[in-house]
């Protein structure tokens, strides 16, 4: 069980989330959270909880994001964004060797592992969850990636429990949210209907403990437990959308062939946005750089997509050269063969691919239309 | 006779075939031996036979002009030569060319035509054994046409 | 099982190459080489596991060891240069040096087949990754059954392994048959597509074992070919080929359904893939 501030879940001010933020900058972690920037809410770094997008809000629906005032000033009023954690862990560009020449000799240095202690502000339980998908595919095997490796051993997680979900979210039915559950240092409930603006907080590790330890709290009252609680049980029973997850991976792969990959790839514009802004998603591509000279080269890694024609090409030509394919790759690896290479989804349920998608192509309603039922009939009743 | 009928028989080709239809068909065959180099037939000639082969092998060539003579296919111990003598105008459309000492029966086409024509119990059997070998030729020229060595390799 | 070999602790910077200098570079025909990578970085493989091969500033493929797995002192790589990266690898010569990752993926079951007749089946540049097998075929002769191998190249000119395989073909109980799609008169051999000199092999299809290397056409053909001749389709392996740029299960390139090849392949019992090659652009 997850350790607690004095043994007890604890309630902090919005004064004593920012002694928190403070508390983690001085122990040495370089703080990120979400901030208001090209009218989205993205990840960057924060100083100060005056960083967070406080009273903002979003509205989220197939192809579509925007950001609107709410009637109050919480600071996690809204759910994810555009960008997701791997965008610090999993960087989208990165050199991993530099090689060079004397006479007959090349020496190739690898790129160091980073020292950098990053502490993540505002994770939600999907993205821990899609955080662990990461771990599984990039640390948990026979290879592992240094990188994402060091990076990951020494990040802080500070979990929020959403208060509301959005247009897109169906977390609840990937079993992947909206409580956060494991995986977090410090976890936060915001409290706002009370009367007062206020956190339940939990610590999750020794290190999350140490950090809560001497910053002002009260123990929590039962209402106030129990309050939390209603807000994380609001947000499950309210999610935007909806999708059958125990069967997905005999659904797809029994209708590979199924008419419906046709239909959706005469929509898709294989722009590679849901793959991008996916936070599972862990494919990449190299590109080797040289010097006029030929003295110097270097290997870089950058984030790919199975939606680009490069990804499968093999002398040639693409072995997934119609955009239907590449749809099908992309659906049958987040939802069905994942669970064969990994043991679990790749799929969090967190929305992004449908908001982000520029025609609100939805997976959700994509396995329907597979699954052969129309939306009204998956309705619960 | 009674010779030509026995080395039919030990022809995969008439594996199966009744007595009745193997003596009559081997009354339209000849026991031929070609030396290496020797042409089975050659390009736009007359097609007017049909070839078992027993022993040896023969190359089924094309002339490419400025690049000399093409093999694309071999022709082996226990295999069948021809197909043009089956449909009109009866005419070669290739070189046939043994490679090796090479003995095979020989049938006359027109007097095999005329045994399929008059019973067509007989011309069944022989067209369910013309058949597959030569399907299975068309699937090979078809990978050999793709060219496949060419494209994605190992 | 397919042969893995997990001997050696994993690097702490796996994609990183070493650099090892080429000791001798032979060419194979008008576009393929061999050459042989320096001895003491040589890591032990096993007959179909590949290396990710390195030129410099160019880029980096996968390229199978063509050598014998039980002389790893020599670390030797067949390659057909049809693009930048192997085009690169053709200039090399000796004392040049090469990055090289490896040995990567899941090869032959040549302890499995032990006790079965053994048909191998290459495609052009295909016979490079089978030579390896080749090599223990002959080492182990006693541990199996009838061999056979056929091999198709497009044509006389472009066959690899030039002496090596007339030496096969001259060894007793060794059938061999090579096999051109076309060829001028001198050609003597056989002329058409490998998979109907299958027929020409002797060996027992309920106690054989087949493995089959070339394009994934071939691989489908013949293997559909093994399974008339009786084979079951867990009797019959084939190498598959996606593109590759990480070889350790990171990068996503290789994925074929389910499969990654870098790590689950690239050799798979055909049963695990048959299903999978018949859906087009998977
Ligand atoms: C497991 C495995 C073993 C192989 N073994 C051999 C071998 O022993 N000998 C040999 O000649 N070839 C082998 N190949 C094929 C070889 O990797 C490709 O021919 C090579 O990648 C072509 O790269 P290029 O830059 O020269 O050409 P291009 O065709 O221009 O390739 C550009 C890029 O695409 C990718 N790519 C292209 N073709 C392939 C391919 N067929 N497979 C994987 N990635 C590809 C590579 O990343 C390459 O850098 C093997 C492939 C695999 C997957
Ligand atoms: S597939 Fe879509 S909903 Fe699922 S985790 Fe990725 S971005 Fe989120
Ligand atoms: S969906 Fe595509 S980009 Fe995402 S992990 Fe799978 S193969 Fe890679
Ligand atoms: S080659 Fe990168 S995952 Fe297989």
């Amino acid at each position: 069980m997850a350790a607690q501030v004095d043994g007890a879940m604890a309630i902090v001010t919005v004064e004593g989330l920012e002694a928190l933020l403070q508390a983690i900058q001085a122990r040495g972690y370089r703080a990120v959270g979400p901030t208001l920037e090209n009218q989205a809410i993205v990840y960057d770094d924060i100083e100060s909880i005056n960083d967070l997008p406080r009273g903002w809000t979003d509205e989220q629906d197939g192809g579509r994001y925007r950001l609107m005032r709410r009637s109050d000033d919480a600071l996690f009023g809204y759910s994810v964004g555009p960008q997701s954690w791997k965008k610090f862990l999993h960087a989208p560009k990165l050199r991993l060797w530099t090689a060079e020449r004397h006479g007959e000799n090349t020496t190739v240095t690898p790129e160091a592992s980073p020292n950098d202690r990053l502490a993540f502000i505002g994770v939600r339980a999907c993205e821990i969850r899609a955080i662990e998908i990461q771990d599984r595919v990039l640390i948990s095997d026979l290879y592992v990636d240094p990188h994402y490796q060091a990076l990951r051993a020494r990040a802080l997680i500070v979990a929020v429990n959403c208060g509301q979900a959005g247009g897109v979210c169906f977390c609840a039915s990937m079993q992947a949210g909206p409580r956060v559950k494991q995986g977090f240092d410090i976890a936060l409930t915001e409290l706002l209907d009370g009367g007062e603006h206020v956190f339940l907080v939990e610590a999750g590790s020794e290190e999350g403990h140490a950090l809560l330890a001497p910053i002002p709290h009260r123990a929590a009252s039962d209402d106030e437990i129990e309050a939390a609680a209603a807000v994380i049980e609001r947000t499950a029973s309210s999610m935007g959308r909806e999708m059958r997850s125990d069967d997905l991976n005999e659904l797809l792969m029994s209708n590979l062939e199924h008419p419906r990959w046709d239909e959706v790839a005469t929509r898709c514009l294989t722009c590679a946005n849901c793959t991008l802004v996916c936070p599972t998603c862990f494919c990449t591509s190299v590109e080797d750089v040289s010097d006029l000279a030929g003295e110097r080269a270097e290997r870089w890694r950058r984030w790919d997509s199975c939606f680009t024609m490069d990804f499968s090409y093999i002398h040639g030509g693409s072995v997934r050269a119609s955009a239907k394919s590449r749809y099908r790759q992309w659906m049958t690896h987040k939802l069905a063969t994942w669970i064969d290479q990994f043991g679990s989804s790749g799929c969090v349920g967190c929305g992004r691919c449908i908001a982000w998608c520029p025609v609100g192509i939805d997976i959700t309603e994509e396995v329907r239309a597979i699954r052969g039922c129309d939306a009204a009939a998956e309705e619960p009743q | 006779m009674k010779d030509i009928a026995d080395l039919l028989r030990h022809h995969p080709f008439a594996e199966g075939l009744d007595e009745d239809t193997l003596s009559l068909i081997a009354g339209c065959a000849k026991n031929v031996v070609l030396q290496p180099g020797d042409y089975l037939h050659r390009e736009g000639a007359a097609a007017d036979s049909f070839y078992l082969v027993r022993h040896g092998a023969v190359a089924l060539e094309t002339f490419v002009p400025g690049r000399g003579s093409f093999t694309f296919l071999t022709v082996k111990s226990g295999e069948i030569l021809g197909a043009d003598w089956l449909i009109p105008p009866y005419r070669s459309s290739f070189d046939a060319r043994a490679i090796e000492l090479t003995r095979a029966i020989a049938f006359d086409g027109k007097c095999l035509r005329g045994k399929c024509e008059a019973d067509p119990r007989v011309g069944y059997e022989m067209m369910k054994r013309f058949i597959p070998p030569l399907v299975k030729r068309l699937q090979s020229a078809r990978m050999q046409a793709l060219g496949m060595y060419d494209a994605a390799n190992a | 099982m397919p042969q893995t070999l997990k001997a050696c602790a994993p690097p702490s910077y796996p994609m990183a190459p070493r650099m090892i200098p080429v000791t001798r570079f032979i060419r194979e025909s008008q576009d393929v080489f061999t050459f042989d990578l320096a001895a003491e970085h040589a890591t032990p493989f096993t007959p179909g596991q590949f290396n990710m091969l390195y030129a410099f500033g160019v880029g980096e493929i996968p390229i199978s060891i063509s050598g014998d797995s039980e002389a790893p002192e020599r670390l030797t790589h067949t390659i057909r240069a049809v693009g930048p990266v192997s085009a690169a690898l053709g200039k090399l010569q000796a004392g040049d040096q090469v990055g090289l990752r490896g040995p990567f993926g899941v090869g032959w079951p040549v302890e499995e087949a032990k006790g079965f007749d053994v048909l191998l089946i290459a495609g052009g540049i295909g016979l490079a990754p089978l030579r390896p097998v080749i090599y223990w075929l002959l080492r182990h002769r006693a541990a199996y059954g009838r061999v056979g191998v056929l091999y198709g190249a497009r044509t006389p000119d472009d066959l690899i392994f030039r002496s090596e395989v007339e030496e096969w073909r001259r060894t007793p109980d060794f059938q061999l048959r090579v096999a051109v799609e076309r060829a001028g008169p001198e050609w003597t051999g056989d002329v058409g597509y490998v998979t109907p000199l299958l027929s020409k092999l002797r060996f027992d299809a309920t106690e054989a074992v087949a493995m089959i290397c070339g394009p994934e056409v071939m691989i489908r053909a013949t293997a559909l070919a093994l399974e008339d001749a009786g084979l079951a389709d867990s009797r019959i392996f084939v190498s598959m080929e996606r593109n590759m740029k990480c070889a350790i299960g990171h990068c996503g390139h290789c994925q074929f359904g389910p499969l990654f090849i870098c790590k689950d392949g690239p050799v798979h019992r055909y049963g695990r893939v048959r299903s999978l090659l018949s859906y087009r652009e998977l």
